[in-house]
C-alpha cells in the first residue's frame, strides 16, 4: 500500500498552492482571484541575511578574555560553579607545578580520565548525550533543519488571532490582528528557542522553550510598547533540566509540561508558584517530545531510544510503547483525544494508535489498543510533471491535525542530497466518526527553491482549516482550506454559534480511501 | 456526625505512621551499617554490622524508636494546618516561638532527641556506652571512683539539641503546612519522588546543626558537664581531653557519628512528616447526593458548608475541583433536581458556598485596601490573625499591624487547643462592612485606645530594637491575606468548570440562573485583585525555598490565584461566546466582561 500513489502530483513548478477549494487545491501565481473574507493573516518574510545568529556559544570564548592569574582558589571555584565537578578536575590538572603538588594533578586528571570513561559508556547507551546542547535542539526539534532555519518556532494564539515566531537571532515577534504594533521579545536567557506556545485560556502568556531554561512571557495585549522589558518574563529552571526541547501546555491552562533530552523526568510546572513537580521513569535517556491531547486526558512523551510513553493525566501513570525502528518523531492527537497519529524515525509510515475508553471515567485504564497500525504508507513515489520527474515521500519531521480533525498536514523530509527529491508537505483528508478514515488531499508547494520547514493549523479558523507553513527562505505564508466541516461546531473550543452552512458533506465520490477501520 | 468524618483524617493520620513504622528497621539498618563504616576493613565492618543487626540492643532501640515515631506522628496530627500563619512582624514571630503551645512541641521534641541520640548510641557502642565509667588508672585513685565518660553526654545533649532545632525550624519555616500538590499521583510514587530529595535535606541539615552544637557546646558545654558531675556524684576524668576545646572537637569519628546519628533522628523525624502530608492530602471523594438521610452529612454540598475541621473543607473543595474537570457521572449529579420536588439542592449548595468564599476574599481585600489608602500607612486595626497569641503577647500582637485577617476559618489547630474563636463572632463568617469588621475582638475599645495606643507607639519607635522587632516584613502581610487562597483556587476552577460543562450536561437549565451572580462575584473579585497587586511588595516575588520539606506554596498563592481567576473567567467567556451579552449585569461589570471576551484581560 502506497499512499502517495493515489495523491494528484503537486503543481507546476513556479506555481505555489493558495487555497483548497471544491475538494481540490489550487495553485497559482498570486492571490488575486480570492476574495478576502475577514482578517487575512499577514504573510511575513525574515530573509535569512537579515538575522544575525549567536554564533558563539558562550564557553569557548572565555578562555580567551579572562585573566588566567587568579589564585588557585578563585579559578576552582568559578571551575565548580561553571561546569561542575569535571570543570573542577580539569582546573586542578591542568595546573603548574609551584601551585599544586604532583600527586593532586596526576590523581585529578585520572579521575577525569575515569569520569570520562564511564559517561562515554553512558553515551553510548544514550548516543544523543554526548551531542551538544544546540546539535541535541535540532535533532530533536520539530522543525526540519533547525539550525539553519530563519523561523525557529512558531504559535497561533489558541482563542484569538494573534500568534508567535521566533527567530534565528533568538529574538520573539508578536503579530496580532487587532493591533498595529508587534512586539519583540528579548531576554538574556531567551537563546536556542525550540519551541513556543501560548497558555490556553489566557490572553498573555507565552511559554518558551530556551537553551538552559524556561521562559514564561506575560506579554500583555493591551499596551503599545514594541519592548517588553524582560521583567515581564518568568524564569523556570531546575538543575539538570537543558535544553528543553519540548513544552505543551495542559488545554486547560494549569499545567505546563517540560522536556529535555538529557533528563529522564518530565517536569510538570505550577507556574504561577514557580514549581515543579518531576514524573521521573527510568528507561529512554530522556524526553524530546510532548503533545498534550486536546482534551486533556493523556499526554504523548518520547524519548530518544526507540520507546515513547503515554500519560494518562488524572493520576500520572503511564503506558510503555517500546517502538521497532527507531524512537517517535512526532505525533498529534485527534481532537476527541482518541487517536493518537504518530511517526517513528527510519520508517516512512504513519502509525495510529486508539484510545476508547470515555476520558473522565473511573475505569482502569486498559482501554487503548494493543498494537499501533499502520495507516498511511509515505515511501517514495515518482510523479511525473511537466517539469519531469518529482519524487515526493520519505520520513516524517513532523505532523499537524486541524481542530476540527478533517485535514491532517505532514511534513514529509527529503533527500538534501537530491535536488529532485525535495521536502514536501502532503495534506490528507480525515474522518475520525463514526470510523476513522484517511483520503488524499494534495501536496502544498511554495515559492520555488522554497522547502517547508515546520507547519501549524489555525486553532479556530472559521472556514475550514488554515495551515500555516513556514518556509527555508523565511516565508510565512498561510493556506487556508474552504470546506463545510461534517461535525458542525462540534469541536469548536471557541464554542460559537452554530455553523451557518448546511451541514452536507463534502463531495468524495469517486476517490479512494487510504485507510478506513472497516478494511483493516 | 462530625466525628465520623473526622475519622478519615485520623485513619490517614494512622496510616502514615504505621508506614513509617514498617520504614523503621530499614533506616535503623542503614544506620548500624554506616556507623561501622571502615575503609580499612571492609570484611570485618560488613560482618560487625551484621551480628550487630541480630543483637538485642538494636531491637530494644527499634522498640523505642517506634515509641518515638509515634508521637512524632501525634505531634504532626495536632499541630498540622493547611492555612499557615504567616508573622508580619518579627516580634509576632517571636511570640510565635516563645508561645507555650510551641513550647510543649519543644520541649517533647528534644526528650524525643534524646531517645534517639541515646538509641544511636546503644547502637554504635564502644565509647558512647555508658554514662559513668570507672576513673582509669593513671590517676592512681582506687577502681571505686567513678568518672563522666563525655561522649556519652555530649551525645544526649547533641539529642536535645538537634529536637529543639527541628521543633524550631519548624515554626519559623512553617513546617507544620500541609500544601496540596498540583497534580494527583498515587502515594508510592510521590513518597518515592520525595524520598531522595528528604535524604538530602535531613543529611544537609543534620550537618549545620553539628556545625551549631560543637559551636554551642563549645562555648556553654561546661555548665552541662559540671551540673551532671555534681548530681551523679561522678568526676570529671582529666586524663582525657575535654570536649569543649577545640582539641577534643576536632574528633573526625566522634563528628562522623554525630552527624550520621542526627541525619538519623532527622531522617526518620522527616519521613514521618512526609508520610503524614502524603496521606492526608490524598484526594478523597465525596459522594455528592445520597439517597440515605443519615449519610447526608457525608456528601458535598454539607461538607463543603462546614467549617470545622478545616482540612475536610478543603479536602471537599479539591473533589469539587477534580469532579468537575474528570467525571462526567459526578457532573450529572451535581446538576440534577432533588426527586421530590424537583429543586437543584446540589448546586445551589454547592455554588452558594463557592460564591461565598469568593466574596469574603474580595471583601478582605477590599477592607485591607481602605487600611492601606488611609493616609498611606498603616492604620492600627483592632483585629489580627493570630489568636493564639492574644493571650500571651497582647502588647506585642496589637502592635502587629495590618495584619487583618478576617478570614473565613481560621487555622484549625490553633482552635482545637485555645478554643476561644467564637464561630457566632461577627467576623467569623462573611463580613458586611468595615465597621463591624472593627467591631470584632476588641483590645483597643474606643478612640482613647487608639490615642494611647499613638503615644505608645511613638515612645517606642525611637528605640532601634523595637523598631525591628516591630517593623513591618515586606509582602508578609499580602502573604497573609491570602494564606487560605488554595481553597478560593479550588472554588474558582471548580466553579468555572462547572459553568463550562453545564454547556452542553445541564440538562435543566439550573447553572443558567446562577450566571450573573457568579460572574459579578468573580468580577468584583478580579477588581479587587488587580487593585492588591497595584500595592507595593504585593507583586514581588519571594525567595524560592530549596527544599520539599520546607513548603512555601502558600507565599505563591496570591499570584495562583491571580491566574487561576483570570483563567476561570476566560473558560466561562469562551465557553459562553456571545451568548453572555443577554445575562443581566451592570456597565460596568459588562465592560469589564467585554475585556475578556476581546481577550484583552
Amino acid at each position: 500500500m502506497n499512499s502517495l500513489s493515489l495523491f494528484p502530483p503537486p503543481g507546476p513548478d513556479g506555481n505555489i498552492t493558495l487555497f483548497e477549494s471544491n475538494n481540490e487545491l489550487v495553485c497559482g501565481t498570486s492571490l488575486g482571484s480570492r476574495q478576502k473574507q475577514g482578517w487575512e493573516p499577514p504573510s511575513l518574510l525574515f530573509p535569512r541575511e537579515s538575522l544575525k545568529p549567536h554564533s558563539r556559544p558562550e564557553s569557548s570564548s572565555k578562555a580567551a578574555f579572562l585573566d588566567h592569574r587568579d589564585t588557585l582558589w578563585m579559578r576552582s571555584a568559578r571551575a565548580w560553579r561553571d561546569s561542575g565537578l569535571s570543570g573542577l578536575l580539569d582546573e586542578i590538572a591542568n595546573c603548574t607545578e609551584e601551585e599544586v603538588p604532583r600527586w593532586l594533578t596526576v590523581g585529578c586528571s585520572w579521575t577525569l580520565a575515569l569520569l570520562r570513561w564511564v559517561s562515554s559508556f553512558h553515551g553510548s547507551l544514550f548516543p544523543h548525550l554526548t551531542l551538544s546542547s544546540e546539535d541535541m535542539v535540532a535533532e530533536f526539534s520539530q522543525v526540519l533543519d533547525w539550525s539553519d532555519c530563519a523561523v525557529r518556532a512558531f504559535a497561533w494564539h489558541p482563542h484569538t488571532d494573534k500568534f508567535a515566531v521566533s527567530l534565528l537571532d533568538d529574538s520573539i515577534r508578536i503579530y496580532n490582528s487587532k493591533s498595529a504594533t508587534a512586539p519583540t521579545l528579548k531576554h538574556r536567557l531567551q537563546r536556542n528557542v525550540a519551541a513556543l506556545q501560548w497558555k490556553p485560556l489566557c490572553a498573555s502568556a507565552l511559554a518558551v522553550a530556551c537553551h538552559n531554561c524556561l521562559l514564561v512571557w506575560h506579554v500583555d495585549p493591551t499596551s503599545l510598547s514594541t519592548r517588553p522589558s524582560s521583567g515581564c518574563a518568568q524564569v523556570l529552571s531546575h538543575p539538570g533540566h537543558c535544553p528543553v526541547t519540548s513544552i505543551a501546555w495542559s488545554p486547560n491552562g494549569s499545567l505546563l509540561l517540560s522536556a529535555s533530552p538529557v533528563d529522564t523526568a518530565m517536569m510538570v510546572w505550577d507556574v504561577a508558584g514557580e514549581s515543579c513537580v518531576p514524573l521521573q521513569r527510568v528507561g529512554g535517556g530522556g524526553v524530546t517530545f510532548l503533545s498534550w491531547s486536546p482534551d486533556g486526558s493523556r499526554v504523548l512523551a518520547s524519548t530518544p531510544s526507540a520507546l515513547f510513553r503515554v500519560w494518562e493525566t488524572r493520576t500520572w501513570t503511564c503506558e510503555r510503547w517500546p517502538c521497532l525502528k527507531g524512537r517517535c518523531q512526532t505525533g498529534c492527537w485527534s481532537p476527541d483525544g482518541t487517536r493518537l497519529l504518530f511517526s517513528v524515525q527510519g520508517e516512512m509510515v504513519i502509525y495510529a494508535l486508539t484510545f476508547t475508553d470515555a476520558p473522565g471515567e473511573p475505569h482502569g485504564w486498559s482501554g487503548s489498543s494493543k498494537a499501533a497500525a499502520i495507516v498511511a504508507d509515505l515511501s517514495e513515489t515518482s510523479f511525473s510533471t511537466s517539469q519531469g520527474q518529482v519524487r515526493v515521500g520519505g520520513q516524517v519531521q513532523t505532523m499537524a491535525w486541524d481542530p476540527r480533525g478533517e485535514r491532517l498536514a505532514v511534513l514529509l523530509k527529503g533527500d538534501p542530497e537530491a535536488p529532485d527529491r525535495p521536502a514536501m508537505i502532503a495534506v490528507f483528508k480525515t474522518r475520525i466518526s463514526p470510523i476513522f478514515e484517511l483520503l488524499p488531499c494534495g501536496f502544498v508547494k511554495g515559492e520555488s527553491g522554497a522547502e517547508p520547514r515546520l507547519l501549524q493549523f489555525h486553532p479556530h479558523f472559521p472556514n475550514g482549516a488554515l495551515l500555516t507553513v513556514c518556509w527555508s527562505n523565511g516565508r510565512i505564508s498561510h493556506v487556508p482550506f474552504f470546506f463545510v466541516s461534517a461535525g458542525g461546531s462540534v469541536l469548536n473550543p471557541g464554542g460559537s454559534p452554530p455553523w451557518p452552512l448546511p451541514q452536507s458533506r463534502a463531495v468524495e465520490n469517486g476517490e479512494r480511501l487510504l485507510y478506513t477501520e472497516m478494511s483493516s | 456526625m462530625t466525628s465520623s468524618r473526622s475519622r478519615v483524617i485520623f485513619w490517614r493520620a494512622a496510616a502514615s505512621v504505621a508506614w513509617s513504622v514498617l520504614l523503621l528497621p530499614v533506616t535503623t539498618a542503614l544506620f548500624a551499617f554506616l556507623s561501622r563504616f571502615s575503609l580499612f576493613h571492609p570484611i570485618q565492618w560488613i560482618s560487625e554490622s551484621f551480628s550487630l543487626l541480630y543483637g538485642s540492643y538494636v531491637i530494644f532501640s527499634l522498640v523505642l524508636l517506634c515509641g518515638v515515631v509515634l508521637v512524632v506522628g501525634v505531634f504532626n496530627l495536632e499541630y498540622y494546618t493547611v492555612v499557615p500563619s504567616v508573622p508580619c512582624t518579627k516580634i509576632a514571630l517571636l511570640g510565635k516561638v516563645l508561645h507555650p503551645q510551641q513550647s510543649v512541641h519543644s520541649l517533647v521534641h528534644s526528650m524525643m532527641g534524646i531517645m534517639v541520640t541515646w538509641c544511636a548510641a546503644t547502637m554504635i557502642g564502644g565509647r558512647y556506652w555508658i554514662l559513668a565509667a570507672p576513673c582509669s588508672e593513671e590517676e592512681g585513685v582506687t577502681g571505686q571512683k567513678m568518672c563522666l565518660n563525655e561522649y556519652y553526654l555530649f551525645f544526649l545533649l547533641a539529642g536535645a539539641f538537634m529536637g529543639y532545632s527541628y521543633s524550631l525550624l519548624g515554626v519559623v519555616r512553617n513546617m507544620n503546612y500541609v500544601s496540596f500538590q498540583t497534580i494527583q499521583q498515587c502515594k508510592y510514587l510521590r513518597f518515592k519522588g520525595m524520598l531522595p530529595q528528604v535524604v538530602r535535606y535531613s543529611a544537609v541539615q543534620s550537618l549545620y546543626s553539628v556545625r551549631n552544637y560543637c559551636l554551642f557546646y563549645f562555648f556553654f558545654g561546661y555548665i552541662p558537664r559540671a551540673w551532671i558531675c555534681t548530681t551523679l556524684n561522678v568526676h570529671e576524668d582529666s586524663s582525657l581531653h575535654r570536649l569543649d576545646t577545640v582539641s577534643g572537637l576536632l574528633d573526625f569519628r566522634l563528628l562522623y557519628h554525630l552527624w550520621l546519628s542526627g541525619t538519623f533522628l532527622l531522617l526518620t523525624w522527616h519521613i514521618t512528616l512526609l508520610l503524614f502530608r502524603i496521606f492526608i492530602t490524598e484526594a478523597y471523594s465525596f459522594p455528592v447526593q445520597s439517597s440515605f438521610s443519615e449519610d447526608v452529612s457525608q456528601c458535598l454540598p454539607k461538607v463543603l458548608s462546614e467549617k470545622q475541621p478545616l482540612i475536610l473543607k478543603f479536602l471537599a473543595l479539591q473533589d469539587l475541583f477534580l469532579l468537575s474537570q474528570q467525571s462526567l457521572s459526578r457532573r450529572m449529579e451535581v446538576f440534577s433536581l432533588s426527586q421530590p420536588g424537583g429543586h437543584p439542592h446540589n448546586w445551589n449548595a454547592i455554588c452558594k458556598e463557592c460564591l461565598s468564599l469568593l466574596s469574603d476574599l474580595s471583601q478582605r481585600l477590599v477592607e485591607y485596601q481602605e487600611v492601606v489608602a488611609s493616609n498611606g500607612r498603616a492604620r492600627p486595626l483592632s483585629s489580627h490573625s493570630d489568636q493564639r497569641s492574644t493571650s500571651s503577647e497582647t502588647l506585642g500582637m496589637s502592635l502587629q499591624i495590618l495584619s487583618i485577617e478576617s478570614r473565613p476559618f481560621s487555622s484549625s489547630s490553633v482552635n482545637r487547643f485555645v478554643g476561644n474563636v467564637d464561630p457566632s463572632s461577627p467576623w467569623y463568617g462573611s463580613v458586611q462592612s468595615p465597621h463591624v469588621m472593627r467591631r470584632g475582638p476588641k483590645l483597643w475599645t474606643a478612640s482613647t485606645g487608639r490615642l494611647k495606643f499613638a503615644h505608645v507607639k511613638n515612645f517606642l519607635a525611637r528605640r532601634v530594637l523595637i523598631m525591628y522587632l516591630f517593623n513591618k516584613l515586606p509582602e508578609a502581610s499580602s502573604q497573609a491575606l491570602f494564606a487560605d487562597s488554595q481553597a478560593h483556587i479550588w472554588a474558582l476552577e471548580g466553579l468555572s468548570n462547572l459553568v463550562a460543562a453545564s454547556y452542553k450536561e445541564d440538562r435543566f437549565g439550573v447553572v443558567q440562573t446562577m450566571l450573573p451572580s457568579i460572574l459579578s462575584t468573580m468580577l468584583l473579585l478580579q477588581e479587587a485583585v488587580d487593585k492588591h497587586f497595584k500595592l507595593p511588595h504585593a507583586s514581588s516575588k519571594p525567595v524560592r525555598s530549596t527544599c520539599c520539606l520546607e513548603d512555601s506554596t502558600f507565599k505563591t498563592l496570591r499570584f495562583a490565584l491571580r491566574a487561576a481567576l483570570k483563567t476561570a473567567m476566560y473558560r466561562i467567556t469562551v465557553t459562553f461566546g456571545e451568548h453572555l451579552h443577554s445575562v443581566q449585569m451592570s456597565a460596568e461589570h459588562r465592560k469589564r466582561l467585554q475585556q475578556f471576551m476581546e481577550y484583552k484581560e
